[in-house]
């Protein structure tokens, strides 16, 4: 398989990554010969095979529904890029 | 002093022959003067150390010290560590300084450990030969045109160099042991779960695990039974005990192997390995033999699926967790934007290097719809069949030997502008996080060059005590382990 140009622009909108104009034909030619690698796959049937997420086929543990954890939240904040009033602040997005 | 081995060097703390103090200054000098040639570090704490040391000599002198008491080592920079930057290799984060500690850096911290610096490392642990770091690459202590390997090669480089004596890395698909295979040092990725994942920034949740990095096996074990061990903060950490994973790092005798068998893959020794890192690890297995292993063969017929399934799951799984870096919350946000979106795009097209960004679209059009049973499923159902392979093989054998590298190190920028070239030299390291199993990779000599040749010893699930071990016994006949990177 090899994605087209309109492909590769859509994945990278999909994965919110702002590919510049001349990024693009060196990021198509890159991932094409990653996917061609990967191709390698199809050729082996895996009819039946269960498929396997993890290494430990553990079930997931549960804990009991009580607060663990402190509040910190200037620490946190104290590494955000913009902040107020214990906000985070990002661009205006309703009208 | 940081030439001996952890234990010399704790018994000199104890018995106050030195001081942790005298240890970190050391270290400290050592940086300062290799430093600038190798770029191990991405950042040195100086101030922290010194303050650590300080609190360790407290300790000893009141009686207090155990194994690690006063040690100097190097966290990998995947690692957060309150107070202090945690970059990840990446201009993402590269303004990062954590509120928090690692679950691995809050144990290591309690035993007692001096922590001088970050070691620097592939962005975000993606690559091979640690050329995708932000900071610059890291270059190999044995040749300086060469790379130490990736993504942890900042931490066996400064252990190779001897800056520090124990060093901690991270392994998702071989970053631990093909770093210590390139730069002449022992490393180890535990079986998964073994180590906790708070706090170790994610690359791939299925298949990253932390491990250690020493001179020797019996070192390695020392900081592994340190970083080991149940968190319910992680919800895949195993519920076993703490455990002395060098239990069986006993004293040397004759064929201290004698009924432990080897097998070899014959998949590993068929193709693809260079004549001079084939011929090491030949010597390495007929020394093994000498010490008293019985070689079998067996097969791991899938071993050729490894690669193109892993570089569907971990980028699959990358592409999800590297969501977080939105420019929010933590992390580089662009200078300049319009809308949300277009902070977004523009910050994360900025914060990420090419690497990073080419396996986030990779994940990301793996899991795109129509595509996820195509992709991520039928590599999922690779994936069993190699943890098959192994459980098979593995009724043959206790431990399973071979390469870790196909060569020895590369010069920089020979591959860095070829991924596909750049992913096959994972191939005999990768199949082993699929299946979830402990490796660890020694010193086995020398190839081309003068560099290094790392054997890999694979074990069962759970069997890091037999595997550093069997390591101990080859590093008790033998003294690859021992040599020194000139200048160093």
């Amino acid at each position: 398989m090899s994605l087209s140009l309109d492909e590769v622009r859509h994945i990278a909108k999909l994965a919110r990554l702002e590919l510049a104009g001349g990024d693009l034909d060196a990021t198509q030619a890159k991932l094409n010969g990653i996917f061609g690698l990967i191709e390698e796959m199809q050729a082996v049937n895996t009819d039946g095979v269960e498929p396997m997420s993890h290494p430990q086929d553990l079930a997931q543990r549960l804990r009991e529904d009580r607060v663990a954890e402190s509040d910190r939240r200037a620490a946190y904040q104290s590494v955000a890029p913009q902040t107020e009033a214990g906000l985070y602040l990002v661009p205006k997005v309703i009208e | 002093m940081i030439d001996s081995s952890l234990k010399d060097i704790a018994a000199a703390l104890r018995d106050r022959k030195v001081s942790a103090v005298e240890l970190a200054t050391e270290s400290l000098a050592r940086i300062d003067a290799g430093n600038p040639k190798i770029n191990a570090f991405v950042t040195v704490d100086r101030d922290g150390a010194l303050a650590a040391a300080r609190a360790a000599d407290e300790r000893l002198a009141a009686g207090n010290g155990g194994p690690l008491t006063g040690i100097p080592l190097a966290h990998k920079d995947v690692f957060c560590t309150e107070g202090v930057l945690t970059t990840c290799g990446s201009k993402m984060l590269s303004n990062f300084v954590s509120p928090y500690d690692a679950h691995v850096v809050s144990l290591l911290k309690a035993a007692g450990t001096v922590m001088v610096g970050k070691a620097n490392m592939d962005e975000f642990a993606m690559g091979s030969s640690n050329e995708n770091s932000h900071f610059g690459p890291t270059r190999n202590p044995w040749n300086t045109d060469k790379v130490p390997g990736g993504s942890s090669g900042g931490s066996a480089a400064a252990v190779a160099a001897r800056m520090v004596p124990i060093a901690t890395g991270t392994d998702t698909g071989g970053s631990i042991r093909q770093p210590a295979a390139l730069c002449g040092i022992t490393g180890i990725k535990p079986t998964y779960g073994r180590v906790s994942r708070y706090g170790m920034i994610a690359y791939a949740s299925s298949l990253d695990q932390g491990g250690a990095f020493g001179r020797s096996a019996d070192d390695c074990a020392v900081l592994l039974s340190a970083m080991a061990g149940h968190d319910p903060r992680d919800s895949t950490s195993l519920e076993q005990g703490p455990e002395d994973f060098g239990r069986e790092c006993t004293p040397a005798k004759a064929q201290p192997l004698a009924g432990l068998r080897i097998g070899l893959p014959k998949e590993f020794f068929a193709e693809g390995m260079s004549d001079d890192v084939r011929a090491a690890v030949d010597a390495a297995i007929a020394e093994y033999r000498k010490l008293g292993a019985t070689i079998v063969e067996v097969s791991l017929p899938n071993t050729r699926l490894a690669i193109p399934a892993y570089y569907v799951i971990a980028p699959a799984e990358a592409s999800s967790n590297l969501s977080r870096f939105d420019g929010v919350r933590y992390g580089h946000r662009a200078a300049e934007y319009g809308d949300l979106n277009d902070m977004y795009c523009k910050s994360r097209a900025q914060g990420f290097g090419g690497e990073v960004q080419r396996r986030i679209l990779v994940g990301t059009y793996v899991l795109s719809h129509g595509y996820y049973d195509a992709y991520y499923i039928k590599a999922q159902k690779l994936r069993r069949l190699i943890a098959n392979d192994f459980a098979a093989a593995f009724t043959q054998c206790d431990v399973i030997a071979g390469p870790v590298s196909p060569s020895v190190a590369f010069g920089i920028g020979e591959k860095s502008d070829d991924p596909v070239q750049m992913y096959l030299s994972d191939i005999y390291t990768i199949a082993v996080n699929l299946a979830g199993l402990p490796a660890l990779s020694h010193p086995a000599g020398f190839g081309t060059g003068g560099l290094p040749v790392g054997l890999q010893l694979i074990g069962n699930y759970f069997g890091e005590a037999r595997l550093l071990g069997t390591a101990h016994q080859f590093q008790q006949a033998t003294d690859w382990h021992r040599q020194t990177p000139a200048g160093f």
